[in-house]
């Protein structure tokens, strides 16, 4: 009971801080939320007991990417956004396609599923240590990888950011 | 008794779409990469919940996965974005139109 | 002979190809070689001529049966074979003996008449080619070999007659040859197919193959899926291939103006080669046209008609070369009605014949020519004197085209007018006065440019080298026996025609009653010819026009085709084609481009609205599901 309550207010504050994210007016109100977003998420990752990636979140998410957006935000110096929230003729039109797309998940996600969803005290926890041996065991191959991409977003990022010179 | 999977789900598939609609009619650059953010974690939201429920941690093994190349994409986005607010002085995505024709 | 079957084995393609290869050789070595050239031409067809000769005495000494033939797969398709090959009788033996034989004295010739040309080597290529399309023909064993080979002819024969391209009649000339051949051989390829699609109700058993067809044809008569409408439609197109390369009526416009060429092209053309093909194929042929009474009348009239009508125009005119012109047309009018009349034998006979003495005047007055650079009669004169071999040649052939008896030209002459005289009263007056005609222009042109007391202006008129002499003496040699060798015999003509003592008579009264008109009018001037001119004042205007063919043809050319049907094809090219199709598809792509390039905002979240809708109705219809 304790779990349906807490998921509930976690999920009503997430959904909360997800709509200020896309209406409010400034970015940084918009990457505050995105943070409380995030925290939320985070909660709910604990409560399916994915630990780690719960730290993770944090950590990388709130830590470093949203703290990435704050200090463009700054460096680009804008306090508002020039137009409207959604001043384009056909803004309605994509809020109506985002609300069908919406619809249309919750249809898929609420049919019946195989009883397999168990408490959380018999699915395997993920540990630092579970996951650490599947990431260098089984996924090492994409783990590699995104090394890879890591460097190659970081040279983009550098290339791009510095201009031409 | 544990909360069924279905909450998960309709969470995770209503802030995509929440993201969505605000890629689609939100025009600050800024904005729209957030947005991408936000649908990003709603994926990892799925992710997690259909790794809990078929009991395989390969699922949070790949929202590691999604949350780096997150991060990978909102590094270039944003190096991006400054690059346009340099360039065309704007950071409204309707300005950088010279993709057509 | 140690192995037989090999040497026949080998021969017909050694005579079949050694000029392919000289001419090949010509093209890659002799460009700047003059004597080189030449020698490879004449060493060629020389070769050409040996081997068949091998061949002949080969058959004869072995008693084979003929016909042989050796073959090799040209083209095999689906449901289509064609071989390439050679197809010995006694028909094209005989043929390939005149062709090389006579095609190599007049090869020879040419390395003195063409000594000051600077398309020399050219000249002799492009002859090499013309005398292997020509073998092509004549050892051809199917339709499709021998149209090959009509082509080449067609081809060669343009550029030979074009040689001259600087000249705008020569080159004109070319094209007229060309340009006539082709409207021809259009029919005749129509003829070949429809003939090739009626040869068998089975796809897989259609054949071009002379020998199975001949062998198939009465079956196929019997059984009716040839009917005799259909066969008179494909023995009147193939006729019309014969028509152009022979060089009849209504299409023997090009023959004339083909004189243009060098003369001893116009000998290879109009003694033994391109004008016999049209004849050699009626007669290949034959097998086919004695199933078709209705065509052969065509073909006997047609010939009978234009052997008449090209005397007539021989009458009154006055370039050398162009009086030989018109009798070649005439005499191959013979041969074609000879055939018509369903005398193949005799038309084959009067082929060969022809085939010498023709070779033999043109060679004259390609001697003449080449010492006086005139061709006009009435230039020339005193040449009995100045150029005795020339002129006693020019005579002997004159004499055996005439019929005189005892030459060749009698002999096969007779052979057809006796056949006439049987089959068909109307065309044996037509061809007896042909032979008075001919007696009488031939004589003329002699008395007029030989015997007649010389002009001033060219006492300079001296014998030609030896190497042109030469060739109009071996002519002249066999103008005058031809007709003694038995050549219906070896034709297969069983029962030779001794014509019956009126024909004999008339042919005689009709040779004397020539020569003495010629005689008495040019030489004693008893008769004036302009009493003749003003007598017969309206049929000469109609010869000078040469009966209002060209000018026809000119008119259909200039007026039905270049002004209305050019016109029409212009209009439906300006307005349907370019207007509507090009520049219709055109405006259409642009206004396409210019609606549809207005999805191509530039808006990216526009794109995205775009495609999250596909998504949308995506995942719908798969729920729906």
């Amino acid at each position: 009971m304790a779990e349906t309550i807490g998921f509930y207010l976690v999920a009503a504050m997430a959904l909360g801080a997800a709509l200020m994210v896309v209406m409010s007016r400034h970015p940084v109100y918009s990457v505050l939320s995105l943070l409380v977003t995030m925290f939320c998420l985070a909660v709910l990752f604990m409560m399916m007991g994915a630990y780690v990636v719960a730290a993770l979140q944090i950590l990388l998410y709130a830590g470093a990417v949203l703290v990435l957006f704050l200090f463009v935000l700054m460096l680009l110096n804008l306090n508002q956004e020039h137009a409207g929230r959604s001043s384009r003729s056909w803004g309605w039109v994509g809020t109506l396609i985002a609300g069908l797309f919406a619809g249309q998940l919750a249809q898929l996600f609420l049919r019946p599923l195989s009883p397999l969803w168990t408490s959380s005290s018999s699915a395997p926890a993920g540990t630092v240590a579970e996951l650490g041996r599947l990431l260098f065991t089984t996924y090492l191959l994409p783990f590699e990888l995104t090394s890879f991409l890591m460097l190659a977003a970081i040279i983009g990022a550098v290339t791009l950011a510095r201009g031409r010179r | 008794m544990t909360l069924p999977l279905q909450h998960y789900l309709v969470l995770s598939g209503v802030l995509f779409a929440i993201g969505l609609a605000g890629i689609l009619t939100r025009r600050n650059i800024l904005f729209l990469l957030l947005s991408i953010e936000l649908m990003f974690n709603a994926a990892n939201l799925l992710f997690v919940a259909y790794a809990r429920m078929w009991h395989d941690l390969g699922g949070q093994v790949i929202v590691l996965f999604i949350i780096t190349v997150a991060a990978a994409e909102v590094t270039v986005g944003l190096a991006i974005a400054i690059l346009m607010s340099r360039q065309l002085r704007t950071l409204n995505a309707d300005e950088a139109r010279s993709l057509k024709w | 002979m140690v192995n037989p079957g090999l040497n026949v084995g080998l021969l017909p393609w050694l005579t079949l190809f050694s000029p392919l290869a000289a001419a090949a050789a010509i093209l890659v070595f002799g460009i700047h070689h003059r004597r080189l050239s030449s020698s490879l031409a004449v060493g060629g067809l020389a070769l050409s001529f040996v081997s068949a000769a091998c061949l002949l005495l080969h058959v004869l000494q072995h008693r084979l049966i003929l016909p042989i033939e050796t073959a090799v797969t040209w083209i095999s398709l689906p449901d289509l074979t064609v071989s390439f090959g050679v197809l010995l009788d006694p028909l094209s033996l005989l043929m390939t003996l005149v062709v090389t034989g006579v095609g190599s004295g007049i090869f020879l010739y040419s390395t003195s008449y063409m000594s000051d040309d600077p398309g020399y080597s050219r000249y002799f290529g492009v002859l090499s080619l013309f005398a292997f399309s020509m073998l092509t023909i004549v050892l051809a064993t199917n339709w499709l070999q021998l149209f090959l080979g009509w082509e080449l002819v067609g081809f060669s024969s343009y550029a030979l007659i074009g040689h001259w391209y600087a000249k705008p009649a020569a080159a004109d000339a070319g094209k007229k040859a060309f340009m006539v051949n082709r409207v021809a051989d259009f029919g005749f390829m129509l003829g070949i197919i429809a003939l090739w699609a009626w040869s068998s109700p089975l796809a897989s058993e259609r054949t071009f193959s002379f020998q199975v067809l001949q062998a198939r044809l009465p079956h196929l008569l019997e059984m009716g899926w040839l009917t005799p409408h259909v066969l008179i439609g494909i023995g009147l197109l193939i006729f019309c291939g014969a028509l152009g390369k022979s060089a009849q009526m209504p299409l023997h416009v090009w023959l004339p103006d083909a004189m243009e060429g060098p003369t001893p092209v116009s000998a290879l053309i109009h003694a033994a080669t391109m004008v016999a093909a049209g004849v050699y194929m009626l007669c290949r042929a034959f097998w086919l046209f004695e199933h078709i009474p209705m065509a052969l009348q065509v073909i006997a009239w047609v010939g009978g008609i234009t052997a008449c009508a090209a005397a007539m125009l021989a009458l009154i005119e006055n370039d050398l070369k162009r009086i030989l012109a018109y009798s070649t047309l005439s005499q191959l009018g013979y041969m074609v009605m000879a055939v018509g009349l369903g005398g193949e034998a005799a038309a084959m006979y009067h082929l060969t014949t022809h085939a010498f003495f023709k070779a033999l005047l043109f060679l004259a007055a390609g001697s003449v020519i080449h010492a006086t650079h005139r061709q006009n009669i009435w230039e020339l004169g005193g040449l009995h004197k100045a150029m005795p071999i020339t002129s006693w040649s020019f005579l002997i052939g004159g004499l055996a085209l005439a019929g005189f008896p005892g030459l060749s030209g009698f002999f096969s002459k007779e052979a057809i007018l006796s056949l006439a005289y049987e089959r068909n009263g109307v065309l044996y007056l037509l061809g007896a006065m042909t032979a008075a005609l001919t007696a009488f222009y031939i004589a003329r042109a002699w008395l007029v440019a030989f015997f007649r007391p010389a002009h001033d202006s060219h006492a300079h008129a001296h014998e030609s080298p030896s190497v042109m002499t030469g060739p109009l003496i071996v002519l002249a040699g066999l103008s005058i026996v031809a007709g003694y060798l038995g050549l219906p015999t070896f034709l297969g003509e069983h029962e030779a025609h001794h014509g019956s003592p009126v024909v004999v008579a008339v042919s005689l009264l009709a040779v004397g009653g020539g020569f003495g008109l010629a005689w008495l009018i040019y030489v004693q001037r008893a008769i004036s010819s302009a009493l003749f001119l003003e007598r017969f004042r309206g049929w000469v205007w109609v010869l000078e026009r040469k009966y209002g063919f060209d000018q026809l043809y000119n008119w259909y050319v200039d007026v039905v085709q270049q002004r209305v049907i050019a016109q029409a094809c212009q209009l439906v090219e300006r307005h349907l084609i370019i207007g509507f199709a090009v520049n219709g598809t055109a405006w259409l792509t642009q206004a396409a481009g210019r609606v549809i390039r207005r999805c191509q905002t530039g808006v990216i979240q526009q794109y995205a609205l775009v495609f999250v809708t596909g998504v949308v109705v995506l995942v719908y219809t798969a729920i729906r599901r």
